[in-house]
């Protein structure tokens, strides 16, 4: 217990929701200060910059579909690594596990000669695994090798870049693009069916929800949840219960990495129909995850909310990029604003702030 | 060719390319040394390489460039330190953070940078007399860059320090069992701030040597990964400064032969050598059974009365 003036400062062990939810705005509110002068400083009128942004993203049918379109990609890679945080492996690569997901979904569509009615649950079932399997790398790595998982997901990332960087300057090169490095157009047939007059591939927002109710589903009433809590929790004591570090930690990457290989898919056969640079393939979606998964605390069920927050976001970044014309980093600076402010206020999580006047000085001692 | 000026060559460029990385790897080991882990290192990095070239651009003095990196890395990770010391927040997501934002606000920043080359890049230097050595004072001690110099002699001075004087024990003490080394008398707190500050000094000048020496233009997102790499090789050093020049050295020879293959693979797979070494030297290590070296209480933070 601590005093400062009037305030008595007390410990508690877990906090309540309503404290989570408040100090999560609250961190929000101040990245938001922050940012208003980073507006300011570069010579744009912070209530300009808010009021432009509120009515073009939120105030439009067009903006909400926006924020809806980079939704579905952070959700599916925060789900992901919402399980995989919960199991404290560190896994930084959705990035390169949705360029895995895109590349599969591109075989598909291109090279594979699976038939119509099959190419797109085909394509979601295969970037899937791509994806799995890209994480399952790094877990291997971490418990045979004792690689650093921070390391290994991120250098992932980069490989797989290049990877991509590679197919569509060589192999894979569209032979009717003129020289650009892109592969051909997706076939009409493995286009993903989106909500009319905008860019939401619906069946991969769907399969993000269905997601995210299976991990929680996943973590609160099965043996495999149970057994990732007890692992992320307190590794010593699931080695004395005996369960399986490696089993664990495989299952946590498939699902986690699979779940991005899924974004990847969308995000090719929903938005671009073909495969691109990576830069475009994905605008930092599995990094910007990151956030959207620490801000859901663990919960698969809070990562639909805060994909959505972060997808607010990158439909604003676009927006500040044509209307007032600064660079869309402004949507890192943002994001690391967030997610400073966010591990700031957590130590405020654990104290529970009471006024006390004079004469009652011991009330709460007592009733503690 | 024959095989001793393959070596020379081989030497130099590694060296030449290890640079950068040298002197993050130094950093990144002082401030993991003291018990704290700085993920922030990209984005102190790429903060470091935009002051540094803005600075040396508009003053016309690299010198100067490079201080402007070492200050501006040196403010950024006061916030990772004020987060993961003062406040005690997850050491991970707040160099997350750290990197996030770094590479955002540089990307804002520097626009009016980009395409420009750098007017008065830094010299090349050559040491009298070392440079007569066969072989080693050839490929080490003629035609680099000061810069490269100052790695070198800070990789023996930092270890040096490290492993010699008092103040090596206070910090490795810091970093195994702060608790102990508060019951000494040691301010684990200034300690590790200090840790950490330095740690950004040098990986913001890691930055400048990267945009006013090695590719003396600013370009978005120029650091490209380095500072993951440097995380990576601070793990393979085993948390020692002599053994970051020779990890360094290896890295960059490793990379430079991968070069020499030009003939053979396409260019992308050249580009993403550096990232897959990264990951073979922690397996290597690992098979190694490293870890050996890692400081005990690494990103655990210090609460005074607590065990």
């Amino acid at each position: 217990m601590k005093r400062f003036g009037p305030f008595v400062f007390e410990r508690r062990l877990a906090p309540t929701r309503t404290a989570i939810l408040g100090y999560s705005l609250l961190a929000i509110a101040a990245a938001l200060v922050v940012m208003s002068f980073i507006f300011w400083a570069y010579g744009v009128s912070p209530v300009k910059a808010y009021s432009t942004i509120g009515r073009t993203t939120l105030g439009t049918r067009f903006g909400l579909m926006e924020i809806l379109r980079r939704t579905i990609p952070l959700l599916l890679c925060g789900v992901g690594l919402v399980i995989a945080f919960r199991a404290k492996f560190w896994n930084i690569g959705a990035e390169g596990q949705l360029l895995a997901g895109a590349v599969a979904a591109t075989w598909v569509a291109l090279f594979s000669g699976i038939p119509a009615p099959w190419k797109i649950p085909a394509m979601f079932v295969l970037g899937f695994v791509a994806g799995a399997v890209w994480g399952i790398i790094p877990a291997l790595l971490k418990v045979k090798l004792q690689v650093n998982d921070v390391i290994s997901t991120l250098m992932m990332n980069y490989i797989m870049a290049y990877f991509v960087k590679w197919l569509i300057y060589g192999p894979w090169r569209g032979p009717t693009m003129r020289g650009f490095a892109y592969t051909d157009l997706f076939p009409r047939d493995a286009w993903l069916p989106l909500i009319r007059y905008s860019k939401v591939h619906w069946p991969t927002l769907v399969i993000g929800i269905a997601a995210a109710v299976l991990a929680a589903l996943i973590l609160s009433r099965t043996r495999l949840g149970y057994e990732i809590r007890v692992v992320g929790d307190s590794p010593d004591a699931a080695h004395y219960a005996g369960i399986s570090f490696l089993g664990v930690s495989l299952w946590v990457m498939l699902l986690s990495g699979g779940l991005a290989g899924l974004a990847g898919v969308g995000e090719v056969a929903g938005i671009h129909h073909r495969l691109l640079e990576p830069d475009h393939v994905s605008l930092g979606y599995g990094y910007t995850a990151i956030i959207v998964a620490w801000l859901a605390r663990g919960s698969p069920m809070a990562a639909i909310i805060t994909s959505l927050l972060f997808g607010l976001i990158f439909a604003a970044g676009d927006e500040i990029k044509v209307t007032l014309q600064m660079p869309f980093q402004i949507t890192g600076v943002f994001n690391g604003l967030i997610l400073f402010f966010l591990i700031g206020v957590e130590v405020l999580l654990y104290w529970r702030v009471r006024l006390v006047r004079k004469g009652q000085e011991w009330a709460g001692k007592a009733g503690s | 060719m024959g095989w001793e000026s393959w070596i020379v060559d081989t030497l130099k460029r590694a060296l030449a390319y290890g640079t950068p990385l040298l002197w993050g790897t130094l950093g990144e080991i002082y401030a993991e040394r003291a018990g704290v882990v700085n993920l922030g290192v990209e984005g102190m990095m790429i903060l470091g390489a935009l002051s540094a070239f803005a600075v040396a651009q508009s003053t016309g003095n690299p010198w100067l460039g490079i201080l402007a990196a070492a200050v501006v890395g040196g403010f950024a990770a006061l916030i990772h330190a004020f987060f993961s010391v003062t406040l005690r927040a997850n050491q991970y997501v707040s160099g997350l953070a750290l990197t996030i934002f770094g590479l955002g606000l540089s990307g804002l920043l520097g626009t009016s940078w980009v395409g420009i080359s750098l007017k008065n890049p830094l010299p090349k230097a050559t040491i009298p007399g070392l440079e007569r050595i066969p072989i080693l004072g050839e490929a080490l001690f003629r035609g680099h860059s000061y810069l490269t110099y100052i790695g070198i002699v800070l990789a023996v001075v930092l270890w040096f320090i490290l492993y010699k004087t008092r103040w090596g024990i206070a910090i490795r003490s810091v970093g195994e069992s702060p608790s102990t080394a508060d019951a000494m008398g040691i301010n684990v707190f200034a300690v590790q701030y200090l840790c950490v500050i330095f740690g950004g000094v040098l990986a913001g000048g890691a930055g400048g040597v990267l945009s006013v020496e090695y590719r003396p233009a600013w370009t978005e997102g120029m650091t490209a990964g380095m500072g993951w790499i440097v995380i990576a090789l601070t793990i393979f050093a085993a948390w020692d400064p002599l053994q970051a020049l020779g990890g360094v050295v290896l890295f960059g020879a490793l990379y430079h032969l991968a070069y020499r293959l030009q003939a053979w693979f396409p260019p992308e797979f050249l580009k993403l050598m550096p990232y897959a070494f990264a990951i073979l030297v922690l397996a290597v290590a690992g098979l190694r059974k490293v870890k050996r070296g890692a400081p005990a209480s690494l990103g655990v933070p210090y609460v005074r009365g607590q065990r």
